[in-house]
């Protein structure tokens, strides 16, 4: 860990497509050993992103390093650098657990004496041991996605990608496989995850909010809980709850209304006077209003804020 | 359990495949105009349940009644009664939005003013009417659900069945989803969907909770998280590893999870222990933001619920 340097340092990152501009002017750094979650809604850049940082494209415009390297200069030494784990878990299903092992071994060029050697590790690390010899396709979802994680990190590089990695897996052993991503980053890997799952997002040190091509937050999970949303977070339980929301929807100072179970969630610009205001509201209009309460907003509703004013911007503009 | 208003009874239902139990003497009961949630992981049995719900699927053992019609017995008058959205729902790619919703207008012999009616409704809420002319296969993952839900939903169905409808949907086009659900309360459907996202399942009116084939609970989302043993204690840090390793064997403390900037704890009384967690952070010289109770989530319900039988395995 007495590394000075940041393990990953983007400088202005631009990259277009014909008219289209995909990145735009991303700037971020990632020290040695931090868990960066990237999140964005589908098409936002976060794979366009990643895809600069393993080298597989080129940037139109700006630097980006990983571990030390340019990646427009070495595109092929950043590749051996890197670890990359899909949400598809790419494994062979006919293959059995090891032979998968050594596949991926073998495409990262560890060879020999040292691809045994790792191959154990790796078995060890993804608590596949006594079943080396399991034919993939018949392991639970759970051990799938260790043994991928165990084949992105087989060549022990210093920086992580996970896409979506524990989607669909139960939350025990999501909890474990998080666990081991920590002890992997106390170990000085780089993580970066890129997810729109809130549940994934919790678990990063830092996250960085992607939408349309620009980085428009980034914190902790705590400081975007507690300073990014714009106004306050109410949780409303009323009945009957469409007529309610629609009533809110239309009150001074809400900024946004949504339900959630047998409660809404709304948005306002001040916390206080719309607690003593809109139970009046509701009940003048002939509706129930059982509970009022000033909530922590969760990321969703920074994400879902954050881009909804981005989007107003945006057609502000064009 | 079952009331008069239910309109989805399952009693022990049982499928097997081989030698694996899918689903293992399942019962719950959906009752009318509500959003009921089949939540769990992947191999909990979610889709097979919805399958053997939708007609489409022989139980081995049990009985469901779907809509007043058994699914064994009169599997096509059920057909008749729900809308069934498979995982991968059958959009024709080559075809534009519009046409796809005009082909399942056809299907279910929708007059034209209706299919104009309905679809310029759910296209509007679906924040989708400005691409009725773009062909499917161009569509976002999000769009493509969203259509989807246009085309289940272009006749009005008794009961909407949706199989982890919102998987690899953005946030935004999420809410869009569900605000939808919520507006067809109104014209009185009852709504089953499945998802392994417990943070959705927070959005449901009840939800039946499925672990390998199995009902772990079936309650309101307030319910099952008043039901967990103890309280949740968050304790934010930028050195949540050394807080975590601080903490273990502390008195009362059941569980212990790293997140990105803390420790998330379940303890047995909260104000009894929040002071005692932060003595021994500070003994120790492990610096912290803060140590807060918080509530509870469905998630922690869930592993407080499957723990044992976690801890069993290998």
């Amino acid at each position: 860990m007495e590394d000075a340097g940041p393990s990953v340092a983007v400088e202005n990152l631009v990259k277009r497509f014909g008219d289209f501009t995909a990145v735009d002017h991303v700037s971020f750094a990632a020290a040695r050993g931090e868990i960066m979650g990237f999140l964005g809604p589908n098409g936002a850049g976060k794979s366009t992103i990643i895809r600069m940082l393993c080298g597989l494209l080129r940037p139109t415009e700006g630097r980006a390093f990983v571990a030390g390297l340019d990646v427009a200069q070495e595109a092929e030494t950043v590749r051996q650098r890197i670890g990359y784990m899909s949400q598809k878990f790419s494994l062979y299903n006919d293959l059995s657990v090891v032979e998968n092992l050594r596949f991926f071994g073998g495409m990262y060029g560890v060879k020999g004496a040292e691809l045994r050697q790792q191959s154990e590790w790796a078995v060890e690390l993804a608590g596949l041991r006594g079943h080396e010899g399991g034919i993939t396709g018949e392991l639970s979802s759970a051990w799938k996605q260790r043994l991928a994680l165990g084949c992105a990190v087989l060549h022990h590089p210093p920086i992580l990608f996970l896409d979506e990695p524990t989607s669909g897996v139960d939350p025990i052993s999501r909890r474990q496989f998080w666990e081991l991503i920590h002890q992997m980053a106390a170990s000085g890997v780089t993580v970066f995850v890129s997810t729109h799952y809130m549940d994934e997002a919790e678990y990063c040190h830092r996250l960085a909010l992607i939408h349309r091509g620009r980085l428009v937050a980034l914190g902790t999970p705590t400081e975007l809980k507690r300073h990014a949303l714009r106004g306050g977070l109410l949780l409303v339980e009323c009945a009957p709850l469409g007529e309610a929301l629609e009533v809110l929807a239309q009150a001074p100072g809400v900024l946004e209304v949504a339900v959630f179970g047998n409660a809404l969630h709304v948005v306002v610009h001040e916390v206080a006077p719309a607690i003593d205001a809109l139970p009046r509201l509701l009940i003048a209009r002939g509706l129930g209003c059982t509970r009022i309460e000033a909530i922590m907003p969760s990321l969703e509703d920074i994400f879902v804020q954050q881009i909804g004013a981005q989007a107003a911007r945006a057609e502000a503009v064009s | 359990m079952a009331e008069d208003g239910d309109v989805i009874v399952a009693d022990g239902l049982l499928k097997r495949f081989g030698e694996v139990t899918a689903v293992d003497h399942l019962a719950f009961a959906v009752h009318r105009a509500e959003i009921f949630g089949l939540v769990g992981p992947d191999g909990a049995g979610k889709t097979t349940t919805l399958r053997m719900l939708a007609g489409v699927l022989t139980p081995d053992g049990g009985s469901a009644v779907v809509d007043g019609c058994d699914v064994r017995q009169q599997a096509e008058a059920v057909k008749g009664r729900i809308s069934y959205m498979p995982q991968r729902f059958g959009l024709y790619e080559d075809l534009s939005v519009d046409e796809n919703i005009r082909f399942y207008a056809d299907l279910f012999k929708l007059s034209r003013a209706e299919r104009e009616a309905h679809a310029a409704r759910l296209l509007a809420a679906s924040g989708m009417g400005e691409f009725r002319q773009r062909l499917a296969g161009q569509l976002s993952g999000g769009m493509k659900q969203k259509l989807g839900l246009i085309c289940a939903l272009i006749h009005t169905p008794s009961v909407l069945l949706l199989d982890e409808p919102t998987t690899g949907v953005d946030p935004v086009s999420r809410r869009d989803f569900w605000r939808i659900l919520y507006s067809l309360l109104s014209e009185h459907v009852t709504v089953l969907l499945s998802t392994s996202y417990l943070d959705e399942a927070e959005r449901c009116h009840r939800l039946a909770l499925l672990h390998k084939g199995r009902l772990l609970a079936c309650d309101t989302p307030a319910e099952l998280k008043r039901r967990l043993h103890g309280e949740v204690v968050v304790i934010t840090s930028s050195a949540p590893r050394a807080v975590r390793d601080t903490l273990a064997n502390a008195d009362g403390v059941s569980s212990r999870v790293l997140v990105g900037d803390g420790v998330h704890l379940v303890v047995d009384v909260a104000s009894r222990r929040i002071p005692e967690l932060e003595q021994r952070l500070r003994n120790a010289d492990v610096t912290f933001v803060d140590v807060a109770r918080s509530e509870p989530t469905v998630e922690d319900f869930f592993v407080s619920a499957v723990q044992p039988d976690a801890e069993a395995r290998p």
